[in-house]
């Protein structure tokens, strides 16, 4: 009793240190933050551009739509699930908005909002089959992933579907007061998904039920819903993803987003997200979305090809993830 | 005895980030003997097992088997050393069946080949199963097993080793009385083979029972080796604590007063036949039986977990259908699982969120999290329940397993219930933190709390409950009032339905 009672002076200092969130960001992604900087870094000696206003703003819209997916898949993930048919959601939301606005002439809202309800239906869709079958994560969105891709081509006739609107193409390129749009949402998602992860009950129970399961359901919670929820969740950000490209593109495009969720799962694997659940912050799924997103723009800026890029992306992700392990044997957790 | 040292661990030291598990512990088996453990929840027993069976590496010290330095650093060097230990946590693998768990790692093949011969090794498994006499099969799935089924997979397991130095972290935790006797007819058996044992327990009448020796450990620290026929409880308490406790059991038996729960003619699955009992606010209902009896299942129907097929629960005289344990949660119903590992801990989370996770309600409201709310109800159920951790942030599959359950305990205590079921709430506790979850008890009944207990350990039922039902086979066999609890009777009603 008495070790109890002279801990929580102790305590204090702590709990003071642990809820200061910066603090916190800081030590738990530790080694992606120095590769962030150490890449940065590198290329701002190499290349003269990389550092101007103009390349940053690029690197940040690229980044953008790849973490609008990301945020979401982070708290999939977390829960022990995948989800891999948000690349072909966002070819699917963006032919269908496309579509509607140049074949139907129907308003940009009302195909924006039909594009947006394109990807909640992918994602109730698998978030239903995910929550009250057992037929894992994987198969559920992979036949998914393949129907949507089949659907964009089949709506779409292989071809893409252009849309010369001035204001369509401010949703996916616009400015407001010299700030790229896209950047704003991507803003706008991450405090949301921060805020339902670290601040609400939800968050939590996204933890309990990726953690153990059936403790979750002792613990009186929905596994059911939350798993819901993350799917539903995941959709609608690949649909936010899908209209922003094609507005950006001018064009609906039946192989929009072809591998996006390759890079948003390793973005979320580079942040230091568990892929066997429980564990995971979106702090560390932005790092690691930032740091592929620089990692392709400096490839870029150096005149590396794109067949190389691969290859250092694919090295850099193993890398990461296995200093990562080594930290973990190191803390002695088995 | 033989004067053959098996093993010596000298000044073993482990230091894990914040905490020094063993600052100094030195520890000799010889062979024949069974050589206890005995420390608190956190004291280190657990580590120095794993130093021992090569899942940790010392950071100071060394290990010395027949008389030669031993480098243990991975779980294969101690197979070879003869070294097989069995954890406290279980580590079957649940999607296998037995014979497969048995046998991991080292499958018989075919003739000249390397398929595995699964008539071989059923067999084999059977041949070694058989003198247990199990109510499972080689083939049965390790998931379809209760937890006490799973720890005899657990202790036969690492028997069939041949193992010279076999050592036993707390495995009658979830052990009923008679599987107890029979594991311990099983050590000696071991012992005249000249096998060294070596046994956690935090069960003193155990210790007395089987151990030749007894070492206690403190805080990471040795504090002394004595043999058990010269020693006492109060003697070892005494070293364990560093202070002499008194009033183990804490009851202050009053007069309960109106149902709260009454379950009448319960059938579930095709087990559980015809429960009917009830329960009052303000009395320890005990639930005693052999392992499998259906305790635990029907604690499960009770609180929404499992579907019943037939028959009524009411609470506070009215009928109830409960679907989830959402819903028994509203009803002021609260329960502490069987199993913290399977059931209850999220290990990668802290010991704060741990606790809280039930009682997220008081102090999150929509995105504003209260964080001195959120602190305040942690460190009151952390002091009341005293767990042992370096701060509130420890992942909470980093503590000890006795302060792992204290945390599972406080969690449900935090939702504040009206009914409270316990499912073998000791379970690896060290007698200190069990006189003062007794006396938690003691005090949530006198507030009005109604509790019911599933315990294997008859004094523990014996001394807390105000009743008793005993089950035997998915049946209530017998409802014993207080005045007539004796281990007899119980053990009577008990072997009532099971024919061996
Ligand atoms: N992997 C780990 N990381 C950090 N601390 C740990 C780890 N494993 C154990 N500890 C700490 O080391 C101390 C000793 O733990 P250990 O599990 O050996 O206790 P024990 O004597 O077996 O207790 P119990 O009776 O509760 O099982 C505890 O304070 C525990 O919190
Ligand atoms: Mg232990």
């Amino acid at each position: 009793m008495n070790v109890a009672k002279s801990k929580t002076e102790k305590s204090k200092v702590v709990t003071f240190l642990t809820h200061n969130p910066l603090f916190n960001f800081g030590k738990e992604n530790l080694g992606i933050l120095i590769g962030l900087l150490l890449l940065s870094l590198i290329l701002t000696i190499f290349s003269p551009v990389f550092l101007s206003k103009h390349n940053i703003l690029n690197v940040l819209r690229q980044v953008a739509t790849n973490l609008y997916i990301a945020c979401a898949m982070t708290m999939v993930i977390i829960l022990g699930g995948i989800d891999l048919s948000v690349g072909s959601t966002i070819a699917m939301s963006g032919v269908v908005t496309g579509g509607l606005i140049a074949f139907d002439g129907q308003s940009i809202v009302v195909a924006v909002l039909a594009g947006l309800f394109v990807g909640l239906v992918v994602g109730a869709f698998n978030g239903f089959l995910i929550s009250r079958t057992t037929i894992p994560p994987f198969i559920v969105t992979l036949s998914t992933m393949n129907i949507m891709r089949g659907a964009s081509y089949v709506y779409t006739g292989g071809q893409p579907i252009r849309v010369m609107s001035d204001s369509f193409n401010f949703i996916g390129a616009g400015y407001v007061r010299g700030i790229p749009v896209p950047i704003i949402y991507l803003v706008i998602i991450v405090i949301i998904s921060v805020l339902i992860m670290s601040k609400s009950k939800l968050g939590r129970h996204i933890y309990a039920v990726g953690g153990n399961p059936v403790a979750a359901r002792f613990s009186g919670i929905k596994n059911n819903r939350v798993l819901f929820f993350a799917y539903l969740f995941s959709g609608l950000m690949a649909a936010v993803a899908g209209i922003v490209l094609a507005s950006r593109m001018f064009s609906g495009q039946p192989t929009a987003g072809q591998g996006a969720e390759m890079d948003a799962i390793a973005a979320v694997v580079l942040g230091g997200t568990s892929m066997s659940g429980g564990v995971g912050k979106i702090g560390g799924t932005v790092i690691g979305a930032l740091i592929i997103g620089i990692l392709s723009n400096g490839l870029n800026l150096l005149g590396i090809s794109s067949f190389w890029q691969y290859i250092v992306k694919g090295i850099v992700i193993l890398i990461a993830v296995y200093v990562d392990f080594l930290k973990k044997r190191k803390e002695g957790t088995n | 005895m033989s004067e053959n040292i098996l093993l010596k661990m000298n000044h073993i030291r482990k230091e894990f980030p914040g905490v020094l598990a063993l600052k100094d512990v030195s520890f000799e088996l010889k062979a024949g003997e069974v050589h206890a453990l005995l420390g608190e929840n956190g004291a280190g027993k657990s580590t120095l097992i794993k130093i021992l069976g090569g899942i940790y590496s010392s950071d100071a010290g060394e290990i010395v088997i027949n008389g030669q330095v031993a480098t243990i650093d991975k779980v294969q060097d101690a197979q070879t050393h003869g070294i097989s230990v069995i954890h406290q946590e279980l580590v079957l693998v649940p999607h296998m069946t037995v014979a497969e768990n048995i046998y991991l790692g080292r499958e018989p093949t075919k003739r000249g080949s390397r398929f595995v011969d699964f008539k071989k090794m059923n067999r084999d498994a059977k041949e070694i199963l058989d003198p247990f006499n199990l109510d499972f099969k080689p083939t049965d799935l390790v998931s379809n097993l209760t937890i006490a089924q799973q720890q005899m997979v657990e202790i036969i397991k690492a028997l069939s080793f041949n193992a010279r130095i076999l050592v036993m972290d707390e495995p009658t935790s979830s052990l009923s009385e008679k599987d107890v006797d029979f594991l311990f007819d099983n050590i000696r058996k071991l012992k005249k083979a000249n096998v060294g044992i070596i046994y956690i327990s935090h069960r003193m009448s155990e210790l007395m029972q089987i151990a030749d020796r007894i070492t206690v450990i403190r805080d990471g620290e040795y504090i002394g080796t004595r043999s058990s026929n010269e020693t006492n409880n109060d003697e070892l308490i005494a070293m364990m604590v560093g202070r002499q406790l008194t009033n183990y059991y804490t009851r202050t038996f009053g007069n309960p007063q109106e149902k709260v729960l009454e379950v009448k003619n319960l059938n579930a699955g095709s087990f559980l036949k015809d429960i009917s009992f009830h329960l009052n606010s303000g009395e320890i209902l005990g639930f005693a039986g052999l392992v499998g009896a259906g305790r635990s299942e029907l604690m499960k129907c009770i609180f929404g977990i499992d579907p019943i097929t037939s028959g009524e629960i009411y609470v506070e005289n009215e009928m109830v259908t409960i679907k989830n344990p959402l819903e028994a949660t509203k009803l002021g119903i609260a329960l502490v699982p069987e199993s913290r590992k399977s059931e209850a801990l999220f290990p990668e989370q802290s010991v704060q969120y741990n606790i809280t996770i039930k009682s997220l309600d008081e102090f999150i409201k929509g995105i504003r999290v209260n964080h001195s709310k959120e602190g305040a109800i942690t460190r009151e159920y952390v002091e009341k329940m005293d767990v042992r951790t370096p701060s509130f942030n420890q992942l909470v599959g980093k503590l000890s397993g006795g302060n792992q359950q204290k945390v599972v305990v406080g969690r449900w205590l935090a939702t504040k219930p009206k009914i409270l079921i316990f499912d073998e709430p000791t379970r690896g506790v060290d007698v200190g933190a069990k006189a003062e979850i007794y006396s938690i008890m003691n005090d949530l009944v006198k507030e009005g709390v109604a509790i019911i207990m599933i315990s294997s350990e008859l004094p523990e039922v014996i001394n807390m409950s105000d009743r008793v039902v005993v089950m035997s086979n998915g049946r209530i066999t017998g409802c014993l009032p207080r005045e007539d609890l004796t281990q007899e009777k119980i053990m009577h009603y008990a072997t009532q339905f099971v024919f061996t």
